[in-house]
């Protein structure tokens, strides 16, 4: 009844094209975009103006939940591409977001190198040289991050020509441990700091600050401006809003049947024309594109500083993995539904389980909640894997039918 | 569909969760956020951690009713010592009436130093953190009170040179750094590599990866390379299998010297006796044989008061340097109460305390920890307060001080830490503070 085509006629052939055909769809995208654009960050301002909200809450929301999730998203994404549309399996995304991170990183300081020499004292003097100006626009430098991982992304797909399944796996796990060792080893990589941790210098776009801060003199006072939450969240907002449409774009297009074919029997698509070594290297190249901007954003704004070795290890390959499963192999839709899923359960359970005990009487405290939070995450995984093993992409259809049938059982 | 269904209402309660989480303080407390690991590969060190300063943070309760008549609360957020974790629980509780906060991991310190001005959150990295926000003017909100990890390096190094009969015996010894491969394992290399060019020792620096069971290679590199010292950079469950290693290939346990987070009981005990005479840094005295320790026991613990079997853990290398981070904090809060004539302080109050902290020798005995720990002094260009640093050797029951306080070379550390600290500030806009 409410999702009914019935009523809905194409009169052109660019309508008969279009991503939504249903009405219901198009309005239904319009409204979470109006929601994700305009009422939450409205809301939550207005909430925080009316004394509804403290502040610090809305920069948790913020830069805990709301922006970590959109960058998982965004990683979700790239793999769903290679994993749920080309069938490569690949265990190496959170390598590839560390390319995209590192990359964002050097480009932002302007990909320094050291030179050294020996003062007249027989001291060791080091001079860090620049060999392009520093970018300092945040957008640009997570293009650039996608871009370069792309080329990384397609190095390390090569093998995925000869060997396939679990093998492959194996082989993006070799680029997974490979690529982190630079990290932590390659001094170059981290500007030679002694921690090998990097971190973002001030950005900005349109004169807002992004990250770091920045001083001026105001009323003849100096008054330093730190960077609105509002803001990192809109840019990546928008970042990824329209790399999910160049994704859908590209799946439901000549690329993404090529995709689809080499992933549900290789031999008959190459009977049919397909070029393995082209399609799957390209799958490679956007799905490690979209990774590298994954990891460029979880610098950028999400973190702002960080560890190599420690913020893309195999951990973190494993959950963008479970992300895509869970959400729903190829499908678009399921890389967000995965990503949230897997972002939010956790930090829910957090915040609910103290709580819900302290309704009986029972204590919990934080090192409780971290075992609980294992035994519920891993039940949960199971359970759903068992009763809906095509994600929650899945769900959300069964869920469309029903609203068109509804009332009537079929 | 019932999944569904309960996905969609999982994720409004959280957002309705998030909204409603109490950004209220209640009247005359005063709130700390204590970032644990009670789970994981770290938490046999990160539970006697955190003991100590819940501990303490309760005794202050019980038998003072407070610091200056204003009760302390905290509450526990579990990082596991991953950093994502760490940053989201800063988050959460940082609107609570936070002031000051013990990441108790360097990766945490890293993330939280350019949040930490914004917030007015000052950052308490009592002997681990970032070496060079030392430097006030360029870190204002950080402290790394009493001493730092390449004060340390430089003060092993001395050690190492006064065992050896002087510092010009060191030319051709061979020194091993065992580090943990992050950003805290890191942080000695730079001073080593320098005093190494200085006195001509030969160091070998072998990593030890994330969470550090695997160290098979480590070792069989120690042995083709048969270092004359071996220094020890790990922390949790690495510690152990470091010292396990080292006497399986008949190391002399005397010649390896761990930092002060791998000098505690839970390190050396899976080891047994074949441990006995490894040695490690520290910057207090082990033992509960002090007034205040065992005052802790009896009004917490014997009153039933404590954390469920906490009580094995008083008077443990790392519950103590647990109640230093607390004593610090409280010592701070009550400078900043006297200071702005406040009950609660806030950020910036507590940012002074800390500054100004001046814990003499008489106020350490007045605490009831005579002979604890030498006096602890920070200034605004200062926040080290230059603590010298002790080593420790296990005999097999017990951790025992086995040298004079060691003072850091201090004229090599501090040119580092401000050459360090300026780079910091040039490329993040800072303008260093006068100081």
């Amino acid at each position: 009844m409410f999702y009914r085509e019935a009523g809905q006629f194409y009169t052109s052939y660019a309508k008969d094209q279009g991503i939504f055909q249903l009405r219901q769809d198009k309005y239904g995208l319009w409204g979470i975009l109006f929601i994700a654009f305009i009422v939450v960050p409205v809301g939550l301002y207005l909430m925080v103006q009316g004394g509804l909200m403290a502040a610090s809450t809305k920069d948790y929301l913020y830069n805990s939940i709301f922006l970590l999730l959109l960058v998982n998203s965004m990683a979700a994404l790239g793999l769903n591409i290679l994993t749920g549309y080309c069938g490569q399996i690949s265990l190496g995304t959170a390598a590839f977001m560390g390319v995209g991170a590192f990359t964002a990183f050097k480009f932002s300081t302007g990909l320094n190198y050291r030179i050294q020499h020996e003062d007249d004292a027989g001291e060791l003097v080091s001079q860090l040289v620049p060999l392009l100006p520093a970018i300092d626009n945040p957008i640009l430098l997570v293009l650039i991050a996608g871009a370069v991982t792309a080329v990384v992304g397609v190095i390390f797909g090569l093998p995925s020509l000869r060997i396939k399944g679990f093998y492959l796996a194996v082989a993006t796990l070799a680029a997974q441990f490979f690529l982190v060792w630079c990290f932590s080893r390659v001094e170059w990589l981290y500007d030679y700091v002694s921690s090998s941790t990097i971190q973002i210098p001030p950005l900005k776009l349109f004169g807002l600050v992004v990250t770091g801060s920045e001083t001026v003199m105001r009323d003849g006072q100096q008054v330093t401006i730190y960077p609105a939450a509002e803001t990192k969240y809109l840019i990546c907002l928008s970042l990824v809003v329209f790399f999910a449409f160049v994704a859908k774009n590209l799946v439901r297009g000549r690329i993404g049947r090529a995709w689809m074919a080499i992933r549900d029997m290789d031999i008959a698509a190459q009977l049919i024309g397909i070029r393995p070594l082209a399609t799957k290297l390209l799958a490679f190249a956007v799905s490690s594109f979209f990774c590298g901007m994954a990891g460029a954003m979880s610098l950028i704004f999400y973190l702002g500083a960080l560890e190599g070795a420690e913020a893309f290890n195999i951990n973190e390959s494993f959950s963008v993995l479970f992300m895509v499963i869970i959400g729903g192999l190829g499908s678009i839709t399921g890389s967000f539904l995965g990503a949230a899923f897997i972002t939010l359960i956790p930090i829910f359970l957090v915040v609910v389980l103290p709580w819900l005990g302290g309704q009986f009487g029972i204590p919990v405290d934080a090192a409780m909640v971290e075992h609980i939070q294992f035994m519920v995450f891993g039940s949960l995984i199971i359970i759903f894997l068992i009763m809906e093993p095509l994600g929650l992409a899945r769900l959300w259809q069964i869920g469309k039918e029903r609203l068109r049938q509804w009332p009537f059982p079929y | 569909m019932r999944l569904k269904g309960l996905t969609l209402g999982l994720a409004a309660a959280v957002a309705a969760t998030g909204i409603a989480a109490p950004a209220v303080q209640a009247a005359d407390t005063q709130y700390f956020p204590l970032f644990t690991y009670r789970t994981g590969p770290y938490a046999p060190n990160g539970i006697p951690s955190a003991n100590g300063i819940a501990d303490y943070f309760n005794y202050v309760n019980l038998k003072h009713g407070g610091v200056g008549g204003v009760k302390l609360v905290w509450e526990e957020c579990e990082t596991g010592y991953n950093t994502k974790k760490g940053v989201e629980c800063y988050e959460r509780l940082k609107g609570k009436g936070t002031t000051v906060v013990f990441p108790y991991s360097t990766g945490i310190t890293y993330k939280l130093i350019p949040n930490a001005d914004k917030d007015k959150v000052s950052i308490l990295t009592v002997g681990y953190g970032r070496t060079d926000a030392s430097d006030g003017r360029v870190f204002p909100w950080t402290f790394t009170t009493p001493t730092t990890y390449w004060s340390q390096a430089s003060a092993f190094i001395k050690y190492i040179g006064a065992q050896e009969g002087g510092m010009d015996k060191l030319k051709g010894k061979k020194i091993a750094l065992i580090y943990h491969n992050s950003a805290y394992g890191k942080e000695p290399i730079r001073t080593l590599e320098l005093l190494a060019r200085k006195l001509g020792y030969k160091l070998t620096n072998l990593a030890v990866n994330h969470p550090g069971q695997e160290q098979k290679a480590t070792w069989l590199q120690i042995r083709r390379e048969r270092p004359d010292w071996i220094l020890l950079w790990g922390w949790g469950v690495m510690n152990q299998v470091s010292i396990k290693e080292a006497t399986n290939i008949g190391f002399k346990m005397d010649r390896m010297i761990g930092v002060w987070w791998s000098g505690a009981e839970q390190d050396v005990v899976p080891t047994g006796d074949a441990a006995k005479g490894y040695k490690a840094g520290t910057f207090h005295a082990a033992g509960s044989d002090f007034p205040l320790i065992k005052d802790i026991k009896k009004v917490v613990y014997d009153a039933g008061k404590g954390i469920p079997g906490g009580d094995k853990y008083v008077g443990q290398v790392l519950w103590n340097r647990g109640m230093v981070n607390a004593i610090f904090a409280t010592e701070a809060m009550r400078a900043a109460q006297k200071k702005y004539g406040v009950k609660v302080v806030n950020g910036e109050q507590m940012r002074w305390g800390l500054e100004n902290l001046n814990i003499t020798a008489e106020r350490w005995a007045e605490l009831g920890l005579k002979g604890f720990m030498q006096p602890v002094k920070n200034t605004c260009a200062d926040h080290e307060g230059n603590g010298p640093v002790l080593i420790q050797q296990w005999d097999g029951k017990k951790w025992n001080i086995v040298s004079d306080f060691i003072t850091p070379m201090r004229e090599v550390v501090r040119p580092l830490i401000e050459k360090s600290a300026a780079a910091y500030a040039k490329k993040n806009n800072i303008t260093p503070r006068k100081c």
